[in-house]
């Protein structure tokens, strides 16, 4: 069973449609890569799974149950996590405490709370390998690589025991050997049965993990294909819209 | 391969010495050292335990109103009514005191009065989003003028039963220190304390290097702005009530532009005014630095009127060495 759908999602800000009748399924251990050209509903969409909009029509399925997301904690609440663009990282603390912050770990009694630096350290830890990404728990996330950042924003939602995750451009502006770490942490990803869906605007990137392709062209979906049986060159002509739809 | 992972992950970057060469406070303190040893070479009456007394007060009272300017540093705000708070404090001290009331009466009136208008800046700084500059530079002009209208501005030299406790507090030592040093040992100890291992603490240096992350973990930004804005006063107002004991009298412009030096100490003592970074040890350390320069031209026999010069190339070069120290790491 899908462990999420949408169903007929439309969405209009006045007289704008941004997106028009999408339906999508996801499975877990699934990774599905959204692609679009600027403007064809990509993020408005992304935005509609995280509960920051409200869809105008259609319905949304996360593990077989319909849910309403009236704001970004109710989506967090349904195991729906992001990894934004910019990463959403504090420079100046260590990779620990960023993948703890908000939700650290405390000891003491009374109002009397301190830090659990050894505790968070140690669980970071673990979380980093799992991810198979050499990053230090104790090192400041401003001297780290584009990698080692984005293994930083992939363990906070694995922290929250996230099902769905959702990556916004996560290999735009990092260097070549930044982007293969970070296809290495999806893949990482998917082999622990995520399900992911992978915003980006690049063509290599999306055919180097996707299992599945997504096309958005001015709010409407026209292609769903694996993988497998389509093409760069088919993809690119399906956003520009020298192919229609398939 | 899990085995060198794992090396990989518990692998310290940093040995000990580094991290302290990396730090801006250290060299600062360098500095002081090395002025203080010059200085006690050149002249007999530096290292006098009755100077060392005098220059330890009279930066202390400095010291404590950096250390909660260094925490809204750190949460990449400002807060220019450090000055006034502290003539505020003290004014409603006096006034509490000299119509009879005890020493503790007093000193909860004045806190209470300076915790106020830290609330009142958070408050306008995070719900209403002013800049800090502005409305920090409004309260400045606010509430000296409230303790203006509060005394008539007259001076307040009689505090009541309880003036001999005041006095001891404010102008008195213990075991050879000055009190308000003792105070600024304590405070710093606390501050230190809070910002390292506290999660108050944490989000302090998270809302000063990215507020919209801390947002988005769900951190109170608001509630936790004006909580900073309150401790930055509360530190002036305890300030305010030790120097109101020392000076033994309180005058409408008592602190006046104290809140320069107090932001020049925080700045020599490696806090950025961009937010996300600074250092209780800095702090203080910057204070002592401005002291001890000032201490030295009298010493030397300078005119007095180098002591801006000083200590304004110690503001640029402070921030100048950090400049150029952190400059190569933006181009990897």
């Amino acid at each position: 069973m899908a462990i999420l759908s949408l169903s007929g999602i439309s969405k209009n800000f006045g007289a704008i449609q941004a997106l028009d009748g999408v339906s999508l399924e996801l499975n877990s251990g699934e990774v599905l890569g959204l692609m679009g050209d600027n403007g064809a509903g990509k993020s408005t969409l992304v935005k509609i799974i995280a509960g920051n909009f409200k869809p105008t029509r259609g319905t949304i399925t996360i593990d077989g149950q319909e849910v309403e997301l009236h704001r970004p904690v109710d989506a967090r609440n349904q195991g729906v996590e992001i990894v934004y663009q910019d990463l959403a990282l504090c420079d100046n603390l260590s990779a620990a405490v960023n993948v703890f912050l908000g939700r650290e770990l405390t000891k003491g009694v009374g109002p009397f709370k301190v830090m659990d630096y050894a505790a968070m350290n140690a669980r970071a830890g673990e979380l980093f390998r799992d991810l198979r990404s050499e990053t230090r728990p104790r090192d400041m996330v401003r001297a780290m690589s584009g990698g080692q950042r984005q293994a930083v924003a992939i363990a906070r939602t694995r922290l929250a025991q996230a099902k769905i995750l959702l990556m916004d451009e996560p290999t735009a502006a990092i260097s070549v050997r930044q982007v293969a770490e970070v296809l290495n942490l999806i893949r990482e990803l998917k082999r622990q049965n995520l399900a992911v869906i992978l915003i980006s605007h690049r063509m290599p990137d999306v055919f180097a993990v996707a299992d599945r392709i997504a096309v958005l062209r001015r709010g409407r979906k026209v292609a769903d294909r694996p993988t497998a049986s389509t093409s760069p060159e088919e993809i690119t002509g399906l956003i520009t819209g020298a192919i229609e739809s398939l | 391969m899990n085995a060198a992972l794992d090396d990989a992950i518990k692998q310290e970057t940093h040995s000990l010495s580094s991290w302290i060469m990396s730090r801006p406070a250290f060299w600062v303190f360098l500095a002081a050292v090395i002025a203080c040893l010059v200085l006690t070479a050149l002249t007999d009456t530096f290292a006098t335990p009755q100077n060392l007394f005098n220059v330890t007060r009279n930066f202390a009272f400095v010291a404590i109103i950096a250390l909660g300017m260094t925490v809204v540093i750190i949460s990449g705000g400002i807060d220019l009514s450090v000055g006034s708070t502290l003539c505020l404090s003290a004014m409603v001290l006096a006034i509490v005191m000299n119509a009879g009331f005890g020493l503790a009466t007093g000193t909860v009136a004045a806190l209470a009065a300076s915790l106020l208008v830290g609330a009142i800046n958070g408050f306008l700084i995070a719900y209403i989003r002013i800049p800090a500059f502005v409305v920090t530079l409004g309260m400045l002009s606010l509430a000296r003028s409230i303790a203006m209208v509060l005394s008539n501005n007259r001076m307040i030299y009689q505090f009541g039963p309880d003036e001999k406790a005041l006095f001891w507090l404010g102008g008195g030592s213990t075991l050879g220190i000055a009190n308000p040093v003792i105070a600024l040992v304590i405070l710093a100890i606390i501050t230190g304390l809070i910002l390292k291992w506290t999660r108050w603490g944490t989000w302090v240096f998270a809302i000063g290097s990215n507020q919209h992350a801390a947002l988005l973990t769900g951190i109170p930004v608001r509630r936790l702005k004006v909580s900073v804005y309150m401790f930055s006063s509360l530190m002036a107002g305890i300030a305010g009530v030790l120097e109101a004991g020392w000076l033994g009298g309180v005058t409408t412009n008592l602190g006046q532009s104290m809140e320069l030096s107090v932001i020049a100490a925080t700045v020599i003592g490696g806090a950025n005014l961009m937010g996300g970074a600074g250092t209780v040890f800095g702090a203080v350390i910057g204070a002592a630095l401005i002291e001890v320069i000032r201490n030295s031209l009298t010493l030397l026999g300078i005119s007095s009127f180098w002591q801006g010069a000083f200590v304004g190339s110690f503001i640029i070069l402070a921030v100048a060495f950090d400049r150029l120290r952190a400059d190569p790491e933006l181009e990897d």
